[in-house]
């Protein structure tokens, strides 16, 4: 396999009224080709800021690279002037936004919008270009593309929108899609046929896709990897099994936990206490430690590393150290654990209990 | 669409019923009486003239003849230009107010949508704080108050440009137009800034980007036609400014236009030339405002004005 | 991520209690929506200097008229068409008395034998301009917080009862409003203060008579807006009564656009007065308005410029500080604006 992006120790910081928030303070992982890496975070961990920084889609007056860099194709993605990163933008990086809603120019039509990427980054006639638009709204599943390919946003639904968004993002044949929670802001079973869409497409086109979101659920159907982010920071990144089966760090703990299953009959769903670090003044340690049960003092003073868990899994949790106690996690991770060879509860015997 | 369209025409003969039964008896009220600068007339040749004009029937009559008439788009004979119909005064008065009007208009518009161009894409610079600046000058100053300033600078101390009057050809029509212009300019200014900074941070904004596209691109393909759209609305306000201004900048540039006369008419109780410019305005700002709503739900592909807007 | 383990000291990896209702405390100290508008408005550098200006001009418009002893009213031929003369300033050359008379430089004081300051000269009835000067901001200022206040209730009673209510009184009131709103606001003043007996009442009136419509409107639409959104249904579900709904859950969220509509308000009534008066049919002499005294300065501009120079400078700062005011008041309590 191999790496199209990597992203080393990169840190970027908002000017704010209130001084320096910093959204993004040492992010660290690889996207390899083919794959669906998944990133997942509460609200504010950075998840978003995150991908809107390798597309530099971030306001230059206020936010600021300030350290690390993202390489892709050879080239540090932080460094390159606006002219170059135009060329990337829509022909190799793409990405797909939350709101379908909003996310399309009322006032042009979107054959037009589709055409757009195609008639910028390729020497192509615009009669070849239409044919390409109308080829991607076939694609994506918009029925009739002929004739709706003159018409305006407002005259599709939702779903129909994410669809010809997907169609634009896709126009140039991109190495690297990125999905900012695609299917958030559209209904459950409308979810369903965006996330079958988004699959069907990347076996077609072989592209790599990052995908950021706050739905566990959507990460299990869609994910290869997985990145949790909290604070700011990447605190575990591995396979999916290794994340859902074998998770090592006390907030993916927490998130496993507070995602509601059908098999198991709890009472009360898990929270998990307290809200997300304020980035104006990060903690000192670890983020997570003031909302964790399973706080060491050290996590009060220094942050944690990246301890290994296997070639693909690490967390960056102090009860990784070989120093530090063994904890119990939380009976359902527990359960979880039971069926993940590898893992210090695995029950060769025993499957689900 | 036909049935707003029907409702909404409906609704502006009724506004002009309205007003011109409002005017009629307003005017009948004034002090003074529109034969009072005749005063000079006996008794007997006094009767002759009100007969004349229709003056001595009781009210009731006489406001049945006036709408008689109006329904013609008789507007009626002057009394202080003696026997002239109100309708030749107007026509005879229109083109200057005319050329003036649109002047202002276009160069208010055009430079009103640069600067607020220019704001919004550098905004919290210097060129955004100037335009603002500059914007706040054309609401804020009183056009009268501009106009003069303007006639005593350009005209009278630097001799510029013609100090007044129509008779200098397009030199004339300059400065004007230019006091007049400040109203649309200030206002399409700002207007266009707040709208293009608000479409400038939006979602199909940011997605254009992610497709590659650059700057001119953004401001100009996307942003440009979102936020010139909604500017249509802003124009029923510009074009009662205009009315208004046109009232006190014909008189200060001594320009023989619709505004100038209607002034004038009203220091000499012309009730007929009032009620009839009265009218004439009413109909044109009434117009404006409907042409605006209809214009507006064409162009924009988003509004539909069965939706019910806010 | 291959670093190296190192070795801790061992009780660095003690477990500790981590009390979670610390996590839940709210770090910023929390605003009231006016507290946090005020923080928005102070940074607003344009929107404070106008209201020191403004309150300047207030205080000007109250005291200035007793500031140099003369009398506004009072007519001294001998004294008629004195240029500026202003102590202390006229030592750099300018205010200090020197006018044209048939174009030349003359120091005027001196011709006339005046031994008086008129700190921003007189006009040709003799009467001191800058007491005349602040008398007519006065009245302006008086007519133009008047008709406001005017618009003010008219139009929050109008809109508030029309929206809250909706149904059938919001349609009959609306479709009164529709067919008024058709009305150019300029007919309207000119017709009604040609009716009434000239003075500030009658200014004060025609401009009201409409002019609470576009209040009544705007209020209208944010209780629309409000009143069905969940909080307000959250309060009825629990059985709170209309005037306590108006009260506390509506009127705080209408409060600011109120508020901002008010600001712009003023300077329009501001406006008109000027208009009416600079065409001749608002105040008449010898009161003294704004709109007067430009009307008198444009009829003398050619040889005595002052006459009209100091009264647009008022009329100006004055428009301007609204305006302003009214922008930053905008912006402070647009709750869209908040990062």
């Amino acid at each position: 396999m191999s790496k199209i992006l990597q992203v080393k120790d990169l840190e970027l910081s908002f000017h704010t009224f209130a001084g320096e928030v910093k959204a993004i303070r040492g992010v660290n992982f690889d996207l390899n080709k083919g794959e669906t890496l998944a990133i997942v975070g509460e609200s504010g961990s950075g998840k978003s800021v995150t991908t809107k920084s390798i597309m530099r889609l971030l306001p230059e007056s206020s936010s600021e690279f300030k350290n690390g860099e993202i390489l892709f194709d050879g080239k540090d993605l932080t460094k390159l002037p606006e002219r170059e990163m135009q060329k990337i933008r829509g022909k190799d990086i793409s990405m797909i936004f939350q709101d379908p809603m909003t996310s399309l120019n009322p006032t042009m039509t979107i054959g037009k919008q589709i055409m757009e990427p195609i008639l910028k980054h390729q020497k192509v006639s615009k009669a070849k270009a239409r044919k390409v638009a109308i080829e991607l709204l076939n694609m994506v599943g918009i029925p009739n593309a002929e004739n709706r390919y003159k018409m305006y946003p407002h005259q599709f639904s939702g779903g129909q929108r994410q669809r010809i968004v997907i169609a634009t993002a896709l126009a140039c044949n991109p190495q690297i899609l990125i999905a900012d929670e695609p299917t958030t802001a559209l209904d459950v079973t409308i979810q369903a046929q965006i996330l079958e869409l988004m699959k069907d497409i990347q076996k077609k086109i072989d592209t790599s896709i990052i995908f950021i979101t706050h739905d566990l659920g959507v990460v299990a159907n869609v994910a290869d990897r997985v990145a949790v982010m909290y604070g700011g920071m990447i605190v575990e990144i591995g396979t999916v099994d290794e994340i859902f089966y074998n998770p090592q760090h006390p907030y993916t703990w927490g998130l496993l936990s507070s995602m509601p299953s059908m098999d198991v009959n709890e009472e009360k769903l898990y929270a998990i206490p307290g809200t997300p670090p304020d980035l104006l003044n990060p903690p000192k340690g670890d983020a997570f430690a003031l909302r964790s049960e399973y706080a060491l003092k050290i996590d009060m003073e220094q942050p944690p590393p990246f301890f290994r868990v296997s070639d693909t899994h690490y967390a960056a949790t102090w009860l990784l150290h070989p120093q530090a106690p063994q904890v119990e996690p939380p009976s359902g991770i527990i359960e979880r654990m039971r069926t993940f060879p590898g893992s210090r509860y695995y029950e060769a015997t025993g499957g689900r209990a | 669409m036909v049935k707003y369209v029907g409702k909404r025409i409906i609704y502006m003969f009724i506004t002009m019923f309205l007003i011109a039964t409002a005017t009629f008896f307003l005017m009948q009220t004034l002090p003074g009486s529109p034969i009072s600068s005749y005063n000079k007339l006996n008794d007997n040749q006094k009767a002759i003239v009100e007969k004349k004009y229709g003056i001595d029937k009781p009210k009731p009559v006489q406001y049945a003849i006036y709408m008689k008439n109006l329904a013609k788009g008789d507007l009626g004979t002057s009394f202080a230009f003696k026997g002239k119909s109100v309708n030749d005064l107007l026509a005879s008065r229109i083109k200057p107010s005319f050329i003036l009007g649109a002047q202002a208009m276009v160069f208010g518009t055009i430079i009103g949508i640069l600067l607020g161009m220019i704001a919004a894409l550098k905004q919290n610079t210097f060129w955004d704080y100037g335009s603002t600046f500059f914007a706040i000058l054309g609401i804020s100053i009183p056009s009268f108050v501009f106009a003069t300033l303007l006639q005593y600078f350009v005209a009278s101390q630097w001799h510029l440009l013609p100090v007044g009057l129509w008779n200098d050809g397009w030199k004339s029509s300059i400065l004007p137009s230019i006091a007049l212009a400040m109203g649309p300019l200030a206002l399409s200014a700002r207007f266009i800034r707040t709208e293009m900074i608000e479409v400038m941070g939006s979602d199909y904004i940011t997605l254009a980007k992610a497709k590659g596209a650059n700057g001119f691109e953004i401001a100009f393909k996307h942003a440009f036609r979102n936020a010139l759209i909604p500017l249509i609305t802003v124009l029923g306000p510009v074009a009662a400014g205009l009315v208004t201004g046109s009232l006190v900048v014909e008189q200060i540039f001594a320009i023989p236009g619709i505004g100038e006369q209607f002034v004038s008419s009203i220091m000499v109780n012309d009730f007929a030339t009032i009620m009839g410019t009265t009218l004439f305005f009413s109909a044109f700002l009434i117009v404006v405002i409907f042409i605006v709503d209809i214009l507006y739900g064409v162009i924009d592909p988003r509004i539909r004005l069965s939706g019910g807007k806010a | 991520m291959k670093k190296d383990i190192e070795k801790l000291p061992q009780d660095q990896f003690e477990r500790i209690e981590i009390d979670s209702s610390h996590a839940e405390r709210i770090e910023k100290p929390s605003l009231s929506f006016w507290q946090d508008a005020w923080l928005r408005l102070r940074k607003n550098k344009a929107a404070i200097v106008s209201m020191v200006v403004l309150v300047l001009l207030v205080i000007m418009a109250l005291v200035g008229p007793h500031l140099n002893g003369h009398d506004g009213a009072a007519q001294n031929l001998r004294h008629a068409n004195l240029p500026p003369k202003m102590p202390g300033i006229e030592k750099l050359g300018i205010m200090d008395g020197v006018g044209n008379l048939s174009g030349e430089k003359v120091d005027l004081y001196a011709m006339k034998k005046v031994d008086e300051y008129y700190w921003f000269g007189t006009d040709g009835l003799g009467r001191d301009l800058f007491t005349r000067l602040w008398e007519g901001t006065q009245i302006s200022l008086l007519i133009a917080f008047v008709a406001a206040l005017i618009d003010l209730v008219i139009g929050v009673l109008y809109g508030g009862i029309s929206g809250y209510f909706g149904g059938r009184t919001d349609d009959v009131m609306q479709r009164i409003v529709e067919i008024l709103i058709g009305i150019p606001t300029l007919i309207v003043v000119i017709l009604m203060i040609m009716v009434m007996e000239p003075g500030i009442g009658a200014i004060i009136i025609a401009i009201s008579i409409t002019g609470w419509i576009g209040m009544s409107r705007i209020v209208r639409a944010q209780i629309l807006k409000y009143k069905n959104q969940e909080f307000v249904l959250a309060a009825r579900t629990l059985g709170t009564n209309d005037s306590r709904i108006i009260g506390k859950h509506l009127m705080p969220n209408v409060l600011g656009i109120i508020v901002i509509n008010t600001m712009f308000t003023i300077p329009n009534a501001i406006f008109f007065e000027a208009f009416l008066s600079f065409i001749g049919i608002g105040l008449q002499p010898p009161a003294a308005s704004l709109g007067t005294l430009i009307n008198d300065g444009f009829k003398v501009m050619e040889f005595q410029p002052y006459v009209l120079l100091f009264p647009c400078i008022v009329i100006s700062v004055l428009m301007i500080a609204f305006n302003l005011i009214g922008d930053g008041l905008r912006d402070a309590l647009d709750p869209k604006m908040k990062d």
